[in-house]
């Protein structure tokens, strides 16, 4: 039997990007909604290393879905960020062309963003190009300008829709793999975390795990192959070196090497497109770093390699179709699949998000809810308010004057904000995604001990059982 | 509102204290220590071994011990300092906006600033390590402060990489307290630690110091489970063919310090690509007139007894500045490096008012065995002095003599000779 708070509405499995905006959406409807993550933290995923640009939706094949909902969600992500409070910023972005030959690929890709709704798209010359970005290298010879793209903290953006999903009544359990689901009466079956759950319907968003997860309850008809991309990321010293993102024109392999400021004005570089067989393996190499180094350059100058912080990758869930799954299953009704969600995912994350919530809706006959609030507020960062804000919430909350990151200057109270909020954080790499300590130039080294004594007093744990990441 | 102060001192570690007693003692009595720890004497505190403080009082003791002493100074002499307060910016007409829990938002408007703000360690990224990025990874800081202060051992089997003292003091203190120390890396062919450093704490325990080599790969998702070490050829490429595999839960990185200077930009003060501190007269004063630094801050010392004395003088030359002794600039000399050494600090000297000595302090690029150093102007050579051998790890310092300068032309260049 199964325990009657095992029993929801709609189980969502993974609590990436893409499960955590559905869930969010779902919770506009009647109807109970669990979460079912394998890691001890939302955002742990491939939703925690990527690129973070809401592209503008000029790559896509016109009539793909890849297509659709990144300018559908592009065009959502101004509200969405007012209403969940995640920092955004339409920067715009630049694609470059090193030679005239390659000109016509520049005309190929503003046809089809025409085609797929994005508005603005322009062919600059070199000059033109170079006096909305001079940092461009000697060798751009002209450049697509898409003025709808921007950049966005996907940490936030994740915990964002996470946050206001569990405040308007999402179930997150995590540490709870689904292993095996099944079709059980009207509905599914769920192992996961040693416990037994029930579901009317289950939408799977478990990212480059998700053929695995349909495997267990249907006939897997994708195949995801993980696509590590590697990133170097740069002092904010270095954040300047360019003011829109820079790709190179895309090849077979994506789109290229990018060069982007990040919303919080840091430089990143990245990434590489690598097919490997592990969906668990992040490492970087040498042989991809020494790529990003080389293929930047030929689109940006100078970018200064001598203050890189730290490196990272992540893994695309790249589908044999080459496009997003996004349906109701044509046999199983009731499994819903939001599958190979490589990019533009995080940008459209919005959009697949209320399209996928709308399907549910209907299967499951759940009708509006009165009371859902849309409003989430994040944590208030001691970094970026005036000095008269500062005062006044230092006068209130004197935590908010104790410095625990020296680099990102975050304090005591935006880390206890973050371990005691819903779904709080419980690792070093939870609070540093919440708060960005240890974020900064020294990674952690001066704040890690600070840091980890508050969670072991906070959690009650001894040291030793204080971990970086669940 | 701000509140006025003289002197402001951003830092309590050994150099803002020593610079604060020689300004209080040179007669400046409104000053302040501003510290954002809980409490005064900065990385010293963590540095439970001992051997500080062997030129300043002739006798070994322990981080705290030395620090005791300054603290003592500092309260016996009235000078007032806030712990707990972060400095978050400088602005270029000295500005001083602090944030802490028991006072809030603060700003201080000083006279005279010395920045003495400390040092930071290189992290993973900086050293560009490829792999996965689990727990167990620390800098050599961070793993002593969780040792010494917090009483938290973090790992059993252990590798170090980079050969600088804190490495080398933490290879030591894992072995006293049960773990065990595979190896330490170095990617040069020489060592960025103390020769004293290597004999106390490598060789008395057995530990192998692996010259040449450096970490190519690191395994393990959750928790470190090994490393790969690799040979390295002179330009410090690993050589296809020498990586080992070694097993181990902790890798404490100990791959050099960068001077913490965020707050000297936004004072505009301009910084040496060289040492990441700031350009400094003889007088320690920086191109922000009245903002002086000193200690790690300024260039990585190796031993505190020379951030104390160079944070006295920083004192001395703020008191200077306050009083408006300074008189109008002389005659300027650059100070440069020449074959052989890396920096010099200062960066220029003021021939017409500086000193009876002046300390240049310098570090050079590789070891040199039976040389000379030598110290010359456009016209005439000033100095020489043979050496039998000299280390890129040890901080060189020699003093020129005022009357030395009389009548030289600039620039003055300090080099290594005779090798
Ligand atoms: C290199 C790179 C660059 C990118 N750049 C961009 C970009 O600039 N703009 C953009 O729009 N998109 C970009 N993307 C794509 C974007 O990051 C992804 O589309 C998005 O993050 C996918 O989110 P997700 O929720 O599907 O996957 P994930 O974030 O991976 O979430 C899936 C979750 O499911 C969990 N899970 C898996 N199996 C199970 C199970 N059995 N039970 C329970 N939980 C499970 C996982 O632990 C994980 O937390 C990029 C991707 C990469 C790799
Ligand atoms: C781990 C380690 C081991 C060492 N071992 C030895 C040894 O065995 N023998 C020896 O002689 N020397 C040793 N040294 C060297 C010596 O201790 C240092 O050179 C000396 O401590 C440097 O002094 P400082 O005052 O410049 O910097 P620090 O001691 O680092 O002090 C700087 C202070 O400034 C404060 N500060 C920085 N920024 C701000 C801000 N924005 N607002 C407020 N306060 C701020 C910091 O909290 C700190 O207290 C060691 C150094 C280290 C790091």
């Amino acid at each position: 039997m199964i325990k009657n708070d095992n029993r929801f509405d709609v189980a969502v499995i993974g609590a990436g990007v893409i499960g955590c905006a559905v869930a969010r959406e779902l919770t506009r409807f009647t109807g109970s909604v669990l979460v079912l993550e394998r890691e001890g933290d939302v955002c742990e995923g491939t939703s925690k290393a990527n690129s973070a640009i809401i592209h503008g939706g000029f790559d896509a094949k016109p009539g793909t879905l890849k297509a659709k909902f990144n300018v559908l969600g592009n065009s959502m992500m101004d509200r969405i960020s007012e209403e969940l409070d995640v920092p955004f910023s339409r920067i715009g972005a630049l694609v470059a062309c090193l030679s005239e030959d390659d000109l016509p690929k520049l005309e190929e890709l503003k046809a089809r963003g025409e085609e797929n709704g994005v508005e603005g798209l322009v062919i600059l010359s070199r000059e033109e190009a170079l006096r909305l970005e001079p940092g461009l290298s000697d060798g751009v010879y002209a450049a697509l300008f898409c003025p709808s793209s921007g950049i966005v903290c996907p940490f936030e953006l994740t915990l964002g829709f996470a946050e206001n999903a569990a405040r308007n009544g999402a179930d997150f359990r995590f540490s709870h793999e689904a292993t095996a689901i099944r079709r059980e009466g009207d509905g599914f079956e769920i192992t996961a975390g040693g416990e037994e759950f029930f579901a009317r319907a289950v939408v799977n968003c478990a990212g480059v795990f998700a053929d695995r997860v349909r495997g267990t309850v249907a006939e897997r008809d994708y195949r995801i192959t993980p696509r590590r991309g590697e990133y170097m990321l740069l002092d904010k010293r270095a954040g300047n070196t360019v003011s829109h993102t820079v790709f190179g024109v895309p090849s077979k392999f994506g789109k290229g090497v990018l060069v982007t400021p990040t919303v919080h004005g840091n430089l990143m570089v990245g990434p590489t497109a690598e097919d490997i067989p592990d969906p668990e393996d992040t490492a970087t190499t040498a042989a991809g770093l020494a790529k990003v180094r080389t293929m930047s350059a030929l689109t940006v100058r100078g970018i200064p390699y001598k203050q890189v912080i730290t490196s990272f990758a992540g893994l695309r869930a790249h589908g044999d179709a080459h496009d997003f799954v996004i349906r109701e299953d044509a046999e199983i009704k009731g499994f819903f699949e939001a599958a190979c969600i490589e990019s533009p995912g995080l940008s459209s994350a919005p959009a697949i998000a209320s399209h996928v919530a709308k399907m549910v809706k209907e299967r499951l006959a759940l009708s509006e809810r009165a009371d859902f609030d849309p409003i989430r507020r994040g944590i208030p960062k001691v970094a970026s308010m005036s000095d008269a804000d500062r005062a006044r919430l230092i006068k209130e909350r004197p935590e908010y004057g104790q410095i625990i990151c020296r680099c990102e200057t975050v304090s005591e109270g935006e880390i206890l904000d973050a371990i005691r909020r819903p779904l709080g954080a419980r690792t070093l790499d939870g609070v540093k995604r919440r708060t960005r300590a240890g974020m900064g130039r020294c990674q952690a080294g001066f704040c890690s001990p600070k840091v980890i004594a508050i969670l072991s007093r906070e959690l009650g744990v001894p040291y030793g059982e204080v971990k970086k990441n669940g | 509102m701000a509140e006025n102060v003289k002197l402001a001192i951003i830092g309590g570690g050994p150099a803002g204290m020593a610079a604060a007693i020689a300004a209080r003692e040179a007669g400046v009595g409104d000053i302040v220590i501003l510290e954002r720890d809980s409490e005064l004497g900065g990385i010293l505190n963590q540095c439970i071994h001992n051997g500080f403080g062997l030129h300043t009082f002739k006798e070994e003791l322990t981080g705290p011990e030395y620090a005791a002493r300054y603290i003592d100074r500092v309260l016996g002499l009235g000078i007032r300092y806030e712990t707990g307060t972060m400095v978050l910016s400088v602005s270029e007409n000295k500005e001083i906006t602090t944030v802490s829990r028991a006072r809030g938002l603060l700003v201080y408007k000083a006279d005279a600033v010395i920045l003495a703000m400390g040092c930071r360690e290189r992290p993973r990224g900086a050293l560009n390590i490829p792999g996965t990025r689990p727990q167990g990874i620390y800098t050599a800081g961070a793993a002593q402060k969780l040792v010494n202060c917090d009483g938290f051992i973090p790992g059993r089997e252990v590798v170090i990489l980079g050969s600088g003292d804190i490495g080398l003091i933490m290879a030591r203190r894992m072995t006293l307290e049960g773990a065990r120390v595979r190896l330490v890396a170095e990617l040069m062919p020489y060592s960025g630690g103390l020769k004293r450093n290597i004999v106390q704490c490598l060789d008395d325990y057995g530990i192998p110091l692996k010259l040449s080599h450096t970490v190519v790969d690191i395994k393990g998702k959750k928790r470190l489970e090994g490393v790969t070490v690799a040979e390295v050829d002179g330009t410090g490429t690993p050589v296809p063919g020498t990586e080992e595999y070694v097993e181990c839960d902790t890798l404490l990185l100990s791959c050099g310090l960068i001077p913490e200077n965020e707050l000297s930009l936004t004072a505009g003060v301009e910084l040496n690509p060289v040492t990441n501190g700031p350009f400094v007269n003889d007088r320690l004063e920086t191109n922000v007139p009245g903002v002086f630094a000193c200690g790690n801050v300024l260039h990585v010392h190796d031993l505190v007894d020379f951030v104390s004395e160079e944070a006295g003088r920083a004192g001395v030359a703020a008191a200077k500045y306050l009083s408006g002794d300074g008189g109008e600039a002389g005659r300027i000399l650059d100070i440069v490096p020449g074959a052989g050494v890396r920096y010099t600090v200062p960066s220029t000297v003021d021939a017409g008012r500086c000193d009876e000595a002046i300390h240049v302090r310098f570090r050079v690029r590789d070891v040199y065995r039976s040389c000379s150093v030598r110290v010359a102007a456009k016209d005439r050579e000033i100095m020489v002095k043979k050496r039998r051998i000299i280390v890129p790890s040890e901080m060189e310092d020699v003093i020129l003599k005022r009357s030395a300068l009389e009548g030289v032309e600039g620039p003055i260049t300090v080099e290594i000779v005779g090798v």
